[in-house]
Formats: structure tokens, sequence, C-alpha cells
């Protein structure tokens, strides 16, 4: 019986851990692109997902409005990267840090203005049914988990094999010689942006089924996802989608068998100061030596 | 130590120095805000304290983040702690609340300490992340059912209004701004001292070129931890009067968006100055109010557009602006 719970645990925590390492995976996208962390993820991916909500509300399919509300998250994010964050270029972390968290309040409150602050159930697309789903994993989790898996591979991919993936990588680690190469890093950027929001949005349609829709359901999960992505090496995509996984466990063992589920949070900021104290570069990330 | 921070000083020379501080004028808005006491009453006394208290947390954070180059985005915890501190004090010990207050300033210098000595180790974007986390999380441990005796859990404590002492013909209203403006006068003039000094220098020293300083002879780990202290300090003791305000403390009054608030306030005053704190305590005191009115979601929304435009259009904030048109003034004076 307790291993039978503790496997549940387990499964349980890769599955909210597959969300964690999707929003990672955007925050790391957005870090190698730019050196900046993205305070408003976790929001973003939220405003997409009550488009999500509203989409279905409106008669659509579920996978309609799945595809759509990734093309528009995507839309979205190119958007923002050309009209608030490329002015930006030049500008101090700290005006940065704080256009981030304006951009977070204004996502929060246009959500909570146009589809209502109270909770909403989010569908999923997994039926309880199914095939896969067994004692120990419901249907939910065993899609999470394999969605989450397809968008590492796909990301992957993208990077190591397509030319793009290529120009992207380049323009993001040296855009003085990729202009000079006539690569469009401008634009690049906007992809690098598009891309996370549309990763955002899919991790935001996953943990809906879950945590319920509201304003400020992906709060907590930004906390988590930032603790995924540093264990991981913040300049790593493997390792944030790793570091992903591994908080999503941490936090569900722990919960259940140390500090108790109030406390769960808590974990994660112990987790970020603790990586950021003793292993600044995370598992999988490189030192930056920084020349004078 | 002093020859260090006056080699610093000497590292800043080109950069703009504090402006001298006017005493008259400084005075004279002292005087007007006590005359406030007599003139207004109940609600309008508790939004001037509440005032108050917010321009004491710009202040402390503007230290931190405008002066020594610390971004925190997690204040909220530190004016939570002060407030805690304080009730629990009052509340469980039956402490008066003018050993409160300067207990919450100890308890919140301490723990500012204990966060700022790791902190140490990060530089901009991390720190900024680190006490997102702890901004975000704070509420939370707040909660923690182990904590309930002290903290009264999710219900909070409720706290007396203090009184005038000696028998002075006041109301505890008048009596509790006039206490919250003594001790902000305090604070204030505590801060220009901590600036206009050598440690000062030496803060802003670290924030424009950590390595020049440290070369110079600053002790930058030293001079990091302890702004982080005085800061949460600062924000600590601002919680307290807070609390004592509201006569009340609750987990859900100190979430994140409480610390964004405060760096909204920062922005809005002015970063790396002293007097926009009052601007942006009037500014996250009352302009809320006047959005809600639009909608209840709006106020956030109004300082997301605030803090995005500010930063693009006037990024020294309203004590930017204002030093920028008493130049002008001053130099179309000479011609």
């Amino acid at each position: 019986m307790t291993m039978e719970i503790f496997l549940q645990q387990l499964i349980a925590g890769l599955s909210t851990g597959g969300i964690y390492a999707c929003v990672a995976l955007a925050l790391v996208m957005i870090y190698q692109a730019t050196h900046h962390v993205n305070f408003a993820q976790g929001e973003m991916a939220m405003f997409s997902t009550f488009l999500a909500w509203a989409m279905i509300q409106a008669g659509l399919p579920y996978w309609v409005a799945f595809f759509a509300t990734v093309l528009l998250s995507f839309v979205l994010g190119a958007a923002i990267e050309f009209v608030v964050i490329r002015p930006l270029h030049r500008a101090p972390e700290l005006n940065v840090v704080v256009v981030f968290i304006g951009l977070l309040v204004i996502f929060h409150s246009v959500a909570g203005w146009l589809f209502g602050t109270q909770i909403k159930e989010f569908p999923t697309p997994f039926a309880k049914d199914a095939w896969y789903a067994t004692r120990l994993m419901s249907a939910h989790q065993v899609g999470t988990i394999f969605v989450a898996l397809c968008l590492v591979a796909a990301l992957f991919t993208f990077f190591r094999h397509t030319t793009l993936g290529l120009t992207l990588r380049a323009a993001a680690q040296n855009p003085a010689s990729s202009r000079l190469l006539g690569i469009h890093v401008g634009r690049l950027l906007m992809l690098g942006w598009g891309l996370a929001a549309a990763i955002g949005a899919v991790a935001g349609m996953m943990v809906a089924p879950v945590v319920y829709l509201d304003p400020g359901m992906m709060v907590g999960i930004l906390i988590y996802a930032f603790a995924g992505a540093l264990i991981g090496g913040i300049d790593n995509p493997v390792g944030a989608v790793v570091g992903g996984f591994l908080v999503g466990v941490l936090e569900n063992l722990i919960g259940t068998y140390v500090v108790g589920t109030e406390l769960k949070l808590s974990v994660a900021l112990v987790l970020i100061v603790g990586v950021l104290v003793v292993r600044p570069a995370g598992l999988f990330g490189r030192r930056i030596v920084q020349r004078v | 130590m002093n020859r260090a921070s006056a080699l610093a000083g000497n590292f800043q020379a080109g950069v703009r120095s504090p402006a001298p501080v006017r005493w008259p004028w400084v005075a004279a808005l002292v005087v007007l805000a006590a005359l406030l006491a007599f003139i207004a009453k109940g609600y309008v006394l508790f939004q001037g304290s509440m005032l108050l208290s917010y321009a004491i947390a710009l202040v402390g954070l503007n230290l931190l983040t405008g002066y020594n180059g610390q971004i925190s985005l997690g204040h909220g915890a530190f004016y939570a702690i002060g407030a805690y501190t304080t009730a629990i004090l009052m509340d469980k010990g039956g402490v008066p609340y003018w050993v409160g207050l300067p207990a919450a300033g100890m308890v919140s210098l301490g723990v500012g300490y204990a966060f700022g000595r790791p902190a140490l180790k990060l530089q901009g974007l991390y720190l900024a992340l680190a006490t997102f986390a702890l901004g975000v999380v704070a509420p939370q441990l707040l909660k923690y059912k182990h904590l309930e005796p002290w903290t009264g859990g999710v219900g909070g404590i409720v706290l007396n209004k203090p009184e005038a002492p000696f028998g002075l013909p006041l109301s505890a209203d008048q009596w509790f701004y006039l206490f919250t403006l003594a001790v902000t006068v305090v604070m204030f003039v505590l801060a220009r001292n901590l600036i206009d000094s050598g440690s000062g220098r030496a803060l802003r020293a670290i924030r424009d070129h950590e390595m020049a300083a440290e070369s110079m002879g600053v002790d930058n780990r030293h001079h990091k931890s302890m702004a982080f202290a005085l800061s949460a300090a600062f924000t600590g003791v601002a919680g307290a009067l807070s609390a004592l305000a509201v006569q009340f403390v609750s987990p859900d009054s100190f979430t994140m968006f409480l610390s964004i608030s405060l760096i909204v306030g920062v922005v809005v005053g002015g970063i790396g100055t002293l007097w926009g704190a009052l601007f942006g305590a009037a500014f996250i005191m009352f302009v809320p109010a006047v959005a809600e009115k639009v909608s209840k979601d709006a106020a956030w929304g109004v300082y997301g557009v605030v803090l995005i435009l500010f930063i693009f259009v006037m990024p020294g904030g309203v004590m930017g602006l204002l030093n920028r048109v008493s130049d002008r003034i001053r130099r179309d004076d000479r011609r």
C-alpha cells in the first residue's frame, strides 16, 4: 500500500514535472536568445489558456482550439518582442526586469477583466477511460507526460537538425557575427519569443484541467519552472527539461513525506536559493567566465 | 574604511552628486503634514498614515535597488515580517506598540541580513529571481499550520488602536498619524545621512561598477549584505506601522502583488532618489482606488501600463522629471 502511494506520487510528480519542464523550456528559450528571464512567462501562458477556454466555450472542438491557441500565442509572443522588448536592447537590467513585471500584471489584470476571476473548469483532451489509462496513472497524466516529451523532441530536432534552428542559436550566441553573415537577428528573436509563448500555451492548457483555470494559476508553476530551469542550468534546454521533471517529482515527494502540501512552494524557494548558492550554473549549465 | 569610501567617492566624481537638502522646505512640509492631523479626521488620517508607511518601505527598497543596484522583487515579505513581528509581540507578548515597532525593525534587519548574505552570490537577474520566489512564498509560510499558534493562520491577528499617551487631547487617529509622521521623519533623516555618508558613496560605487569599487578597497560583501539588511529593516518598520494602522494582519495582505506595488512605487517616484518615495507612495496609495472604479482588476492593468510607460518615457520617475524642470528653470534664470 505504501509502495503504491509512493508510485502514485512519483507519477503525479512526473506529470506536473512535464508542465514545469515546458515552462522551464520556454524560459530557457528566451534566456538563450536575450539573456533575460521572462517573469511574465507564466501569466502569458495563463492568458493563452483563457483564449483556448473562450474558443472551446464558443463551440470549437478541443484540438482546433488547441492549435489555434498555440498559433495565436506565437503571434502574441513575437509581437511582444517587437513592441516592448526590442527597444530595451541596451537598457540596464533593472529596467528590463521592471518591464517584465509590468507585462505580468497587465496579463493578469486583462485576463481577470475579460474572463472574470472565478475559477473555471478546463477540459482535458484525454478521455478518462482511454486505453493508456492505468490504475496508477490517469489518462491526463499519461497525456501530459507524452505531450511534454513530444515538445522536447520537436524542439531538440528543430535546434539540432534544421537550418533555421542553427541560425536561431547563432543569432542568440553572437548577434554581431550573425548579422555580418546576413542573418536577420531581429526576426529570429521574434521567432524565439513566439516559440516560447507557444510552448507556454501548451503548458497552460495541460495544467489547467488539474489546477483549474483562474488568473492566478500560473504564479506557483512559474516558480517551480524557475527552479527547474536553474537546476538544469538556465542556458541548457535539455537541462531545463530534466530539471523540470526533477522539481515535479521532488515537490510531490517532499510535499507528501516531509513538509506537507502547504509548504510545497517553499521547497521551490529553497531549491532556487540552494542551487544558486551552491552551483549557480546548474547541473548541465556552463560556467560563464566574464572578461573585464 | 574612511579612505576606501573617499576613494570610492572619487570614482563617483563624474556622477551627479545628490542635491543638497533644502531644510526650510522640509521643515515646512513636515509642519504642513502635522497640521493635517487637526484638519482632517478618520479615514483621511488613516490614508495619511498608510501613505507614510509606504513611503518608508519605498525608501528601504530604494536603498537596496536604487542606490546599491540589487533588484528585489520580494520586499513584501519583509513588510510582512515587520507587520507580523509587531502584531505577535503586541498580541501574545503584551508589549506596547512603541516597543513593537523597533523590534519589527530589528527582526527584519536580522532576516534581511540572513537572506542578503547568501544572496551576495546572486548577480542582478538571479537575485531578482530568488526574491521573486520569496515574495510568492511569503503568504504561504504565514499560513503554515505549525506557526498558527503565533500567526493566527488564515484568520490573522486583530490589534488594538494605540491611544494618545500622557492624557494628550488627541483622538487615537490623530495620535497615530502624528506618531507615524514622527517615525517617517526619523527614517528619512537616517536614510539621508546614510546616503550622504562614506558608506552611502560605497553603495553607489558598487552599483556603478562592482569590480572597480572592490579594487578601490570597498568591502563589497559587507556593504551589500548590510544594504540588504538595512533595506529590510526600513521595510519592516513600514510594515509594522501599516499593521498598527489597519489594526489587523493576515497572510493575504502580503501577496506577491504587494512586492510588485513596492517596485511600482520606486519606479514612479524615481529610482535612486530619496524624496521620490513620497510620490511613489501617493501613487500606490491612491491610483488603485481610482482605477478600481473602472473594474476590479483594472488597478493592476494601470500599474503594468504605468510601469512600462515610465521605463520608456520617464526612467527617472517623478523626481527625475522635477530635477530636469528645476535645472531648466535655473539655467533660464542665469541667462
